[in-house]
């Protein structure tokens, strides 16, 4: 057992661990918290797969930006309490099953899938570094870049829509 | 790290179900949304090992900016899906998906 395949469970272990708190803690909060050490869990995989510019933005994009707004969100509404009972009764074991089963199933293929075997070849540190990633960026991929400006800003605009028309119905 | 990918794709699987386990049990809508933030990573999660695995050639470095485009599109889901939320709460009281069902009739 190599160091890396340690490393690489113990990873697991903490991603797996955070996401399934994530789904049970009755705390919305507890929720958002667990969601974002995954996240960094995550972002350390990406750092060992040779994908550092990726990673540094998986932290202060979704570790970051992203989160603080689910826990402002959270914190403003006040519900980060569920109400327990209600609803189908027979939803959740159904879910578990079929979520489990299909866990089971996405493992087994990917577990066997041929071309994944490995071993891989060594990479230099310029593969994933900020400088190879913007020249493909913003030679072969500027099209998709600049739309997605227009996307964010119509995300943007989107967003404040949305919560100045409801006021506007409450007055 | 020298594992094989087939491992880190695994993970990926694990996480994604895991994910969808909690859109499909959970009834708030915020804890909702957080598992379908889950279910984006462990995609970006597959898609960083699958440029790995297809190493040193540059053509690989697209499964990174594909996953740049993904979490630019996962932050603008975020604006709009939040405001949905803050929306919904202000003319319902509660963010229980059970309770918005306004157009049952």
């Amino acid at each position: 057992m190599t160091i890396d395949l340690v490393l690489f469970l113990g990873l697991t272990l903490i991603a797996v661990a955070a996401a399934i708190a994530m789904i049970v803690s009755r705390n919305a909060i507890y929720s958002a918290l667990f969601l974002v050490l995954n996240f960094l869990t995550v972002a350390t995989l990406y750092l060992l797969l040779n994908a550092a510019f990726i990673a540094i933005v998986q932290i202060t994009v979704y570790a970051g930006a992203i989160m603080v707004l689910f826990l402002f969100v959270i914190m403003l509404l006040g519900t980060e309490r569920e109400s327990i009972g209600g609803g189908i009764r027979w939803q959740m074991p159904v879910a578990i099953v079929l979520g489990l089963g299909l866990a089971g199933e996405l493992a087994y293929i990917l577990m066997r899938n041929d071309i994944a075997q490995g071993p891989l070849a060594d990479l230099s540190a310029e593969f994933g570094s900020p400088a190879s990633i913007g020249r493909v960026l913003f030679s072969e991929y500027i099209v998709p870049f600049e739309v997605t400006s227009i996307l964010l800003l119509v995300a943007m605009i989107g967003a404040i829509v949305i919560t100045r028309m409801q006021r506007r119905e409450n007055k | 790290m020298n594992i094989p990918p087939a491992y880190v794709l695994t993970l990926s699987g694990i996480l994604f179900a895991l994910g969808i386990i909690g859109v499909l049990i959970r009834r708030n809508a915020i804890v909702i949304f957080m598992s379908i933030e889950l279910m984006l990573n462990s995609a970006n999660l597959a898609l960083i090992a699958s440029a790995r695995m297809f190493g040193p050639a540059v053509e690989a470095l697209r499964g990174h900016v594909f996953v740049f485009f993904v979490i630019a599109v996962a932050a603008a889901e975020v604006a709009v899906g939040l405001a949905l939320i803050v929306a919904i709460f202000r003319s319902k009281e509660s963010i229980d998906v059970d309770e918005v069902s306004s157009l049952r009739g």
